[in-house]
């Protein structure tokens, strides 16, 4: 019955401990007043029919409604409102409220990007790791404008506010991939600041938590959740810092430029109809002169990162993208094919 | 001409209570206007109790309070102006009126004083100035902000009070206004005691309160 | 029963007669025009220009949506669109909405419906007319200069640092705000020292009512509006940052101070519908309200709750449990006036006399949108449930529900109730009823889906969209389309009827309330004498005074026409 309502009103998955409870209230809300909005309309249908005008100028009598019937009808509403508030009150006291132990997550946002802190002082961006299972509190500022940290499939949302930290928390309670979304307009790429939980399993976050690829469903090469160590290491916090997430994933998910995984010595088709193989110059030259190669398929609108990035940041990411080589190419977000414009975009995201 | 029954009223008396009830409507939206900036005022200054009071111990008491002097006497000038207008003198009236009109500019005065005063030691309003390099608590250039903000709004309401005075002064003097219609001035007269009452809350607000402690 | 004396001068009909004088025929010259204090004239004129900003902000619509055919590109870019949705609202809501039916249609019947001759300041009220010009001029100045991109709640700290024409606008906005106060004014002025002799409070139309409850709304949430914008003026132009956290400043108080104004705005946009429909609904039931002082007392009763609640604009920006639950439940507490309002009208309806004429079937549209949309809004009332609707499609889905299904439907069923009144002629009711049909076709196809797409999880305001929801936006758009053909089509043949439809008489629905007392058009000053009404306006159990009155044939029946069963 709940997937079937679910279903019906295109709700997400259930994603969260709170969210089928925020769902079973959502059906008795809808249901209950498309009910009585049937209803009075039906009402109103019939009495166009039963008391249609007779004769031209047809008189009537004065008919006032009873105060019982208007106590009556006003009373049963109000009741039933009530009823909604009283559940809707404590829920959201239950979702506002994070329950004590809950591991602790540090999110700022900035145009047009997420970066999660973690308890042991690594950090990642546009992706949350998160165990299943578990309460995760969600500790939220944002760099410049007013964000909104959602997720549709836990129901979870919350304004993100320069100058102040807020809170949310949730219990992920299914394994997989869920969309962040920026849920306040904050600027020209607001549907574009977009992120994703990554939930794993004990085992798989275990795998995850010591700096291994996490083989899971989705194929997704796990982040690295320390930081320092060695040069790949590195260049994963250089491309998280630079702003290279912004336009490549690690999925195979092509976005604004193609994706990292499996790219290294790769066959890869450029736009003036060479074929090439992208090996370390190849790396090296699209960070340097990316309008050189740009692949088809792509806008050549990555800008160019010489003086930006100092040699040994430009050996990092070499070795980075050379880690994900074998990454099985299994995009399981749509992530939006996006096609920038080249005309006055005024505001670049800031690195 | 004389003022006279306009067309779709009965009689004058008619007229001249719909004239006061709408000034008096009038002036609830004027209240909002302001209450705005006292929301903004009372909702900063609960979160940073410490900078408003080192701000205000910036601002000249005696400059504040003597304003304040000058609008009260202001307001009882034009209220006598009324009475004065309402038993047929209209010479005395127009002498008033034009007594509380100088206040008003009097008030406008020591008001430029004060603020080249405070240009003078680097408070600019939007926390710029080198007045913050010591004393830069975001309470402290709140204050300030808000100081122009709202009493650079009600100058402006002053000048524009005076505006109305001037131009009920002129009726006076011609004679479209007198004893047998005296109620637009008395609504001019209401409209500058608002201009009065609004000042009489920005001033504790910006020279008197002490500040709080650090919270 | 007496006769009523309405003063109108006799005039034989036929070859030779003398032309009736009306407030149209009575002067031709643009000065007579342009310097007018005749309220019915500035209705006119508040109604030719709200029709166009209807027309400029119903074009960005459907651009906006034909950009939504694809998740990507269709043919705007990301910063054009952003600007588009923001114009889109600002100028559906200040040019359109709040301006629309108590300019217009207030303005025209408020002080007939009084036994007045014209409202309590007619040159403030022209005054009030050439404020709305100025601001809508500046509002597209703001647009010349490329728009504001910040959607029309202009959050800080974005619209402090937009670059877009932010300035320019936010003065726009301003200065129609003054005009929305002084027609506030001049209306409460008016029912407060206006009425004829005889008309205690409750003697008066309720479209009276309705128009005295939104004045207030009007007159005191309008400014707390106009000095949020100053400021957000201020800091952008300035950088004064009086929202701005390094300065002392609070982004959420904003919030506070925008929303304390803007939800009783919407009440500001569907009072008037509901006063218009409050007529419709009894003239067309040719019967009194089941309940005159619930609709009279709910109307008061929404604009001052309408105040308690805006604090469920921000469930999720940042607010304790208290103060959720207390907006919360205020929130439903408005709603139950709305919902006393519908019972009302659907009750008149019973054992009276009822025929659809094209304003019922627009009472049938509204009494469907309204409803279903008003009943989505207890529903994002519910604090838990707004979490995951809050900034989603469907929170776009639930309020064009209630303007356009409301406000837009009342509007457009006052049009054409008060037609014959303001020109004189009668539109074709059987265009009438296709029209209304084929906008409610329209907007249902439009809005619907996105209720879908908000449960979904669509944020508003988004340009790219994830490509599963583009069936929904295909459906959504093609229905923009049609409403947009339907509302052209309804502009078509009120243009035809304006010029070449049959003359109307007086009263063509048979009507009781006041206005249908004088002759359509009526004369310059309403009523030459000062009018007695000796029935009260709802009052079915007897004919029209004046049926059978043939003294100038202008009272007569509409031979054949709208009256008739």
């Amino acid at each position: 019955m709940n997937n079937l309502l679910r279903g019906w009103l295109n709700l997400p998955p259930q994603a969260s401990t709170y969210a089928r409870s925020l769902d079973l209230l959502h059906y008795f809300v809808i249901a209950s007043t498309m009910v009585g909005a049937t209803f009075v309309f039906l009402l109103a249908l019939y009495f166009l029919t039963r008391y249609h005008r007779q004769r031209p100028y047809e008189l009537t009598s004065r008919v006032k409604t009873g105060v019982p019937i208007e106590f009556a009808i006003i009373g049963g509403l109000q009741v039933l409102f009530l009823v909604f508030w009283v559940i809707g009150a404590t829920q959201y006291q239950h979702v506002m409220n994070a329950p004590p132990g809950a591991m602790q997550v540090y999110v700022t946002a900035k145009q047009w990007m997420w970066k999660f802190s973690y308890p042991d002082g690594s950090a990642s961006m546009d992706v949350l790791t998160v165990p299943l299972g578990k309460p995760i509190k969600l500790v939220m500022t944002s760099r410049d404008v007013i964000h909104s940290f959602y997720v549709p499939a836990f129901r979870a949302k919350h304004d993100v506010v320069p100058g102040r930290y807020y809170t949310i928390w949730f219990t992920a309670n299914t394994p997989g991939l869920f969309n962040i979304e920026c849920a306040e307009y904050c600027g020209v790429d607001h549907s574009r600041m977009l992120g994703l939980v990554q939930v794993l399993s004990d085992e798989d976050y275990r795998r995850w938590l010591d700096g291994r690829p996490v083989a899971t469903e989705e194929g997704l090469a796990g982040a690295s959740a320390r930081g320092g160590g060695d040069l790949a290491e590195r260049g994963r916090e250089v491309a998280s810092r630079r702003g290279c997430f912004n336009c490549h994933t690690l999925d195979g998910q092509p976005h604004v430029g193609p994706s990292w995984a499996g790219l290294y010595m790769s066959s890869v088709r450029l736009t003036d109809g060479r074929t090439v193989v992208a090996d370390e110059a190849y790396l090296t030259r699209s960070m340097m002169d990316p309008q050189a190669d740009v692949v088809a398929g792509y806008k050549g609108v990555m800008p160019t990162y010489r003086g930006a990035l100092e040699e040994p940041e430009v050996a990092a990411l070499v070795e980075f993208i050379k880690t994900l080589q074998n990454t099985p190419f299994a995009p399981s977000m749509q992530l939006p094919k996006v096609v920038p414009e080249t005309q006055g975009q005024p505001q670049e995201p800031k690195p | 001409m004389a003022e006279q029954v306009v067309e779709h009223f009965e009689d004058m008396e008619k007229q001249a209570h719909a004239a006061r009830l709408g000034m008096w409507i009038f002036l609830a939206s004027e209240v909002l206007f302001f209450s705005g900036l006292f929301a903004l005022y009372t909702t900063y200054r609960t979160e940073h109790p410490h900078g408003f009071g080192v701000a205000v111990e910036h601002n000249t008491l005696a400059w504040g309070s003597i304003n304040t002097g000058v609008l009260l006497v202001s307001s009882y000038t034009v209220a006598l102006g009324v009475h004065e207008l309402r038993r047929g003198r209209q010479r005395t009236s127009a002498l008033l009126v034009g007594v509380t009109i100088f206040l008003g500019a009097c008030f406008l005065g020591i008001k430029t004083g004060e603020y080249l005063k405070h240009f003078g030691e680097g408070i600019y309003p939007g926390g710029v100035g080198d007045f913050y390099r010591e004393h830069g608590e975001p309470g402290t250039k709140m204050f300030f902000t808000l100081y122009y903000c709202m009493t650079g709004l009600h100058a402006v309401h002053v000048f524009a009070g005076m505006c109305v005075l001037g131009f009920l002064l002129w009726k006076i003097v011609r004679r479209e206004i007198g004893e047998w219609a005296p109620h637009p001035l008395a609504i001019g007269a209401v409209y500058w005691h608002l201009v009065d009452v609004i000042w009489i809350f920005l001033w504790p607000l910006f020279y008197l309160i002490p500040g709080g402690s650090v919270r | 029963m007496t006769t009523i004396d309405v003063g109108v001068i006799p005039i034989p009909h036929g070859r030779g007669g003398v032309r009736r004088e009306t407030y149209l025929n009575i002067a031709h010259t643009v000065k007579s025009w342009a310097l007018t204090t005749d309220h019915k004239r500035i209705g006119i004129l508040y109604l030719v220009t709200t029709i166009m900003t209807l027309g400029l902000g119903g074009a960005f619509a459907l651009i906006l949506r034909t950009e939504h055919l694809t998740p990507q590109m269709t043919f705007l870019d990301a910063y054009t669109y952003n600007r588009m949705f923001t114009m889109h609202g600002i100028v559906m809501v200040w040019l359109f909405m709040i301006p629309s039916i108590p300019t217009a249609f207030g303005n025209f019947v408020l002080p007939i419906m009084l036994g007045a001759k014209d409202v309590a300041f007619p040159r403030l009220n022209l005054l009030s007319y050439y404020i709305y010009l100025a601001g809508v001029v500046w509002v597209l100045v703001a647009l010349w200069m490329g728009g504001c991109d910040t959607g029309w709640t202009f959050y800080t700290p974005y619209s402090a640092h937009s670059p877009s024409a932010v300035v320019p606008t936010v003065l726009g906005i301003f200065i129609l705000g003054w005009s929305t106060i002084i027609t506030g004014v001049n209306f409460i002025v008016t029912t407060h020292t206006m009425r004829v002799k005889g008309m205690g409070w409750f003697r008066m139309p309720l479209f009276v009512w309705n128009l005295y409850a939104v004045s207030i709304i009007q007159v005191l949430a309008t400014p707390v509006l106009a000095i949020s914008l100053a400021i957000v003026g201020l800091d952008h132009w300035f950088d004064w940052g009086l929202f701005d956290p390094a300065r002392g400043g609070d982004p959420v108080l904003y919030q506070h101070l925008f929303w304390f104004y803007s939800h009783p705005a919407v009440y500001i946009m569907i009072l008037p519908a509901m006063g218009v429909i409050a007529e419709v609904v009894c003239t067309f039931s040719h019967k009194n309200p089941s309940s005159y002082k619930a609709i009279a007392y709910s109307a008061l009763g929404i604009a001052f709750v309408g105040f308690l609640t805006w604090g469920h604009h921000m469930f999720v920006a940042g607010m304790s449990q208290f103060d959720a639950a207390a907006f919360g439940v205020l929130s439903m507490l408005v709603a139950i006036f709305s919902a006393i309002k519908v019972f009302t009208w659907v009750l008149t309806m019973r054992k009276g006399s009822v025929v659809l004429r094209t304003p019922l079937v627009y009472f049938f549209a509204f009494l469907f949108l309204f409803v279903f949309g008003g009943m989505t809004g207890v529903a994002v009332a519910t604090e838990s449930l707004d979490i995951h609707w809050h900034d989603t499609y469907f929170i776009v889905a639930h309020f064009h529900f209630i303007m356009v299904g409301g406000t837009l439907t009342g509007w457009l069923a006052g049009l054409h109730y008060w037609f014959p009144k303001m020109t004189g002629r009668m539109y074709n009711e059987r265009w009438g009823i296709t029209g209304a049909t084929l906008v409610f076709a329209g907007f249902f196809l439009t809005f619907f889906p996105q209720f879908l797409l908000g449960n979904a999880g669509m944020p508003r305001r988004y340009y790219y969209y994830n490509p599963v929801y583009q069936p929904l936006h295909v459906v959504s758009t093609v229905g923009s389309w049609l409403l947009g053909a339907a509302m052209l089509m309804t502009l078509g043949y009120l243009l035809v009827a304006l010029f070449a439809g049959p003359r109307a008489s007086a009263n063509p629905w048979d009507s009781r309330s006041y206005e249908w007392y004088t002759p359509s058009p009526p004369p310059k000053h309403n009523f030459t004498k000062e009018p007695v009404f000796a029935l009260d306006p709802y009052d079915y159990t007897v004919p029209f005074p004046g049926v059978g009155d043939e003294a100038d044939g202008s009272l007569a029946r509409d031979p054949g026409g709208a009256a008739n069963g």
